[in-house]
């Protein structure tokens, strides 16, 4: 099963990250982040291998996974744009800018593009208020972002204008 | 010998903020830029450290590059300028003027820290070495006295004596309930039962505040010096530090700081050749607003949802896996070793009758200055917002600030001479909440502003108590009827009544406290709610559906910036003449409101 970032998901990688950690119920949410950034999602495989390992019903892994707002159960983009919609952020047009992502790749906060290229999420505050407001792409901050440059990330990231 | 070079007063530092704030803006190229200029040159002459330090706080004109002994501050240094500021300033000594801060109310360039407003007027004790040290270095923070609080506690004083002069301080929890540390930590240590369990509450919720982050990124020492100390006052064996998910980079400087700390014995078995042993976790967060309450961030460390509990029992006596718990925030771990080894009495000497000691805020939003400030409690909001922070950019009005969170409150202009503390916050219908300050000018609308945090917060009530899952949600909609112009007046009363319900029957303070957005708004700023109820009309030009701009004839002097600016191509007009937009072209998003420098384009 290949997915985004060109690495195969294999159980035995699964395995690997698991096994770093004791079998105790509070080591649930570390191997989710682990998941997470190495996969940008966490596979199902994975979790039912992390639930036999720590020795806890998959139904409170999946509450977690679920509850948690860093992980999602389905995968992202190759792309990932987080929009901070954080107090700041929000009163500088972060808005404006969700909208905008809107128009120019057709995606809502949480959802992917149907080629699996750009994910939208949002975020509440990353701590650059000062450069409000702030988008994430992958890992690389943007700062003042307008609709405007907003154009210009998309373009420098592969995406097609819809307009 | 300590070799670090920050107590020395003639060492040639060169010290590049890598806060956030600044590696967005590009500090980090800038440090390396400046690493490789001086390392790869043989004849360099003068003996330049370059540092990664943490915020410096005035986040806005970063990245900043700071030069000692000279105390020279570059500001918005960008990676083509670092050769001449190796040329021209570290071999020349020369000042190089375009790149200084310019005062935005004198218009006068400063060369030094200590002649900057933004920095003079602040007193730093939560902050002392952010900014100051490598946080990557204990040897810069044992340079700085860092340890020494441990030391002295460890070896002149007894544990109760620690706890009584932690209360004599008259320290309250800087986390949001400011709640007197001392007698919380007196609570755990009464409580006969082993293990005790230390947690530091470093889950910053609050959207637009990042003062934990910096003290976690900037100086992660005091921290656990800070928890070291109360593990020896109450006989703790074991902490934890609970990380904001987004926080990638306090996660590597705790880190790097616990290894440290270890390796010179300052925690781990034995600390220090004692019989106190230990140890610091840190547990990354899931990204859930909730789990900054201290129940339900205990949940969430036992590998549980993070949903609040009653608290019929303090966590000092159940906390961790059942055992007696003391979690404090950041910010206040960060200041005991100050306490210590200053004494209670230097710090009782700053503050006001209720609430002593500086506090931290972010100063954010609408202001000339963003970034971090810490003054003396009782500094008024005014003096903060104005004379620190440097008042309302772009020549606009300041209509509010909003001060304790998401579920703080507005604070209107006639209350600019208030006080700030803890209780004060909370008597004009705020609260300190960690200390996030959002300042808002006329461009701000009050009703959305409202239904931000309602919104917010509706999406993290963790579910529990249906007062907060339900009550948040129908403000949600109450207030987005209003801004899509579809309320009635009577959804104002609809509002009061909802809020007394959801304050009164809630289980934890997320739900007690989740009105206060939508009352404050509504007492001090009432006749907003009314115009747009009324009138249909955003007076801010910020509810798209009751905002039309326009260019006022008499004001544009056709300089085209805003025709430039606009995204959609939706303004024309000649050269030198007034512009005009195209209603089915505009899609409001305000862009040339902010740009234009005549105040032509209003709201009509
Ligand atoms: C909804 C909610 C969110 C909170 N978020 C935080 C937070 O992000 N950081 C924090 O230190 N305290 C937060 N608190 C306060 C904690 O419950 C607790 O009072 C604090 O960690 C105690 O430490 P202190 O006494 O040092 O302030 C929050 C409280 C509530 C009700
Ligand atoms: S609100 Fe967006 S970075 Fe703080």
């Amino acid at each position: 099963m290949a997915t985004n970032g060109n690495q195969l998901e294999t159980e035995e990688q699964f395995q690997e990250i698991i096994t770093r950690y004791p079998t105790e119920q509070r080591y649930i949410m570390p191997i989710m982040h682990d998941l997470r950034n190495r996969y940008h999602y966490l596979p199902r495989k994975a979790l039912e291998m992390a639930a036999a390992h720590l020795q806890v019903p998959l139904s409170q892994v999946y509450s977690m996974a679920t509850f948690y707002k860093a992980f999602s159960l389905i995968p992202r983009g190759r792309v990932r744009l987080k929009t901070c919609d954080g107090t700041t952020c929000h009163i500088k047009g972060s808005q404006t800018i969700i909208e905008e992502v809107y128009k120019n790749l057709g995606i809502r906060p949480g959802e992917t593009t149907p080629d699996r290229e750009f994910s939208l999420e949002t975020v509440n505050c990353i701590g650059a208020c000062a450069i409000a407001p702030a988008l994430i792409v992958n890992d690389k901050v943007y700062g003042k972002v307008t609709a405007a440059s907003l154009k210009t990330i998309i373009r420098e990231y592969g995406g097609r204008e819809n307009e | 010998m300590n070799k670090s070079p920050v107590n020395n007063p003639d060492a040639r530092l060169v010290l590049v903020c890598c806060g956030t704030g600044c590696i967005a803006n590009g500090g980090l190229d800038v440090y390396r830029a400046l690493q490789n200029e001086l390392n790869g040159d043989e004849g360099v002459r003068v003996d330049a450290v370059t540092k990664g330090t943490g915020c410096h706080g005035m986040c806005a004109r970063g990245p900043f590059v700071r030069i000692m002994p000279d105390d020279i501050n570059y500001c918005q240094v960008k990676v083509s300028d670092v050769r001449e500021i190796v040329e021209k300033t570290l071999h020349g000594g020369e000042v190089i003027k375009r790149l200084l801060f310019r005062d935005p109310r004198s218009k006068k360039t400063v060369k030094s820290h200590r002649d900057i407003d933004f920095y003079k007027r602040q007193h730093k004790i939560a902050l002392r070495n952010v900014g100051v040290i490598d946080p990557a270095s204990i040897e810069d923070y044992m340079a700085r006295d860092g340890y020494q609080s441990l030391r002295k506690a460890l070896f002149t004083m007894t544990p109760s004596q620690v706890i009584d002069e932690v209360v004599k301080a008259g320290l309250r929890g800087r986390g949001g309930a400011g709640f007197p540390t001392g007698l919380k930590w007196k609570a755990c240590a009464a409580v006969d039962r082993l293990p005790r369990f230390i947690v530091c509450n470093g889950d910053e919720g609050d959207p637009g505040a990042f003062m934990d982050e910096s003290v976690m990124e900037g100086d992660p020492h005091s921290i656990l010096e800070g928890m070291a100390i109360c593990a020896y006052a109450i006989g703790a064996s074991a902490g934890f530090i609970y990380v904001r998910d987004e926080y990638a980079q306090s996660v590597a400087s705790l880190g790097k700081a616990i290894e440290d700390a270890r390796r010179h014995g300052f925690l781990g078995k034995n600390i220090l050749g004692t019989a106190l042993s230990f140890d610091i976790e840190i547990v990354r967060g899931g990204g859930a607003f909730v789990c900054g309450e201290e129940t339900a961030l205990l949940a969430s460390i036992e590998g549980n949802v993070g949903e609040p509990r009653d608290k019929y029992v303090f966590p000092t006596e159940r906390g961790l896996w059942g055992q007696p718990t003391v979690i404090n925030n950041v910010e206040t771990w960060a200041n005991i070793p100050f306490i210590i080894h200053q004494g209670a009495a230097s710090f009782a000497s700053i503050g006001t009758a209720g609430s002593k000691g500086t506090k931290v805020f972010s100063v954010v939003g609408k202001v000339a200055n963003t970034g971090l400030v810490e003054v003396p409690m009782g500094t008024t909001l005014r003096e903060i917002i104005f004379d620190i922070a440097g008042g309302i950019p772009n020549g606009r009005k300041f209509k509010a600030v909003q001060t304790g969170g998401p579920s703080g409150g507005c604070i209107p202009e006639s209350l600019l001479d208030l006080e700030v503390d803890f209780d004060s916050l909370a008597r004009v219908g705020s609260m300190m909440g960690s200390g996030g300050m959002i300042v808002m000018d006329d461009r701000t609308c009050m009703v959305e502003v409202a239904r931000y945090y309602l919104n917010f917060l509706a999406g993290e009530s963790c579910g529990k108590c249906v007062p907060c899952r339900e009550g948040i949600r129908r403000f949600g909609e109450i207030l987005t009827r209003i801004c899509q112009g579809k309320g009635t007046v009577d959804d104002l009363n609809l509002l009061e009544s909802l809020s007394e319900t959801v304050q009164s029957a809630s289980l934890c303070a997320l739900g007690r406290t989740a009105p206060n957005p939508v009352l404050s708004t509504l007492k001090y700023f009432r006749e907003e709610y009314l115009e747009h109820i009324i009138r249909h009309r955003c007076p801010a030009g910020i509810c798209k559906e009751l905002t039309e701009f326009y260019i006022d004839p008499e004001f544009c002097n056709g300089c085209g910036l805003c025709a430039k600016m606009c995204p959609s191509q939706g303004i024309a007009g000649a050269k030198k003449q007034a512009h005009t937009i195209d209603q089915s072209k505009c899609i409001k998003c305000g862009e040339c409101v902010d740009v234009c420098r005549f105040m032509a384009v209003k709201v009509r």
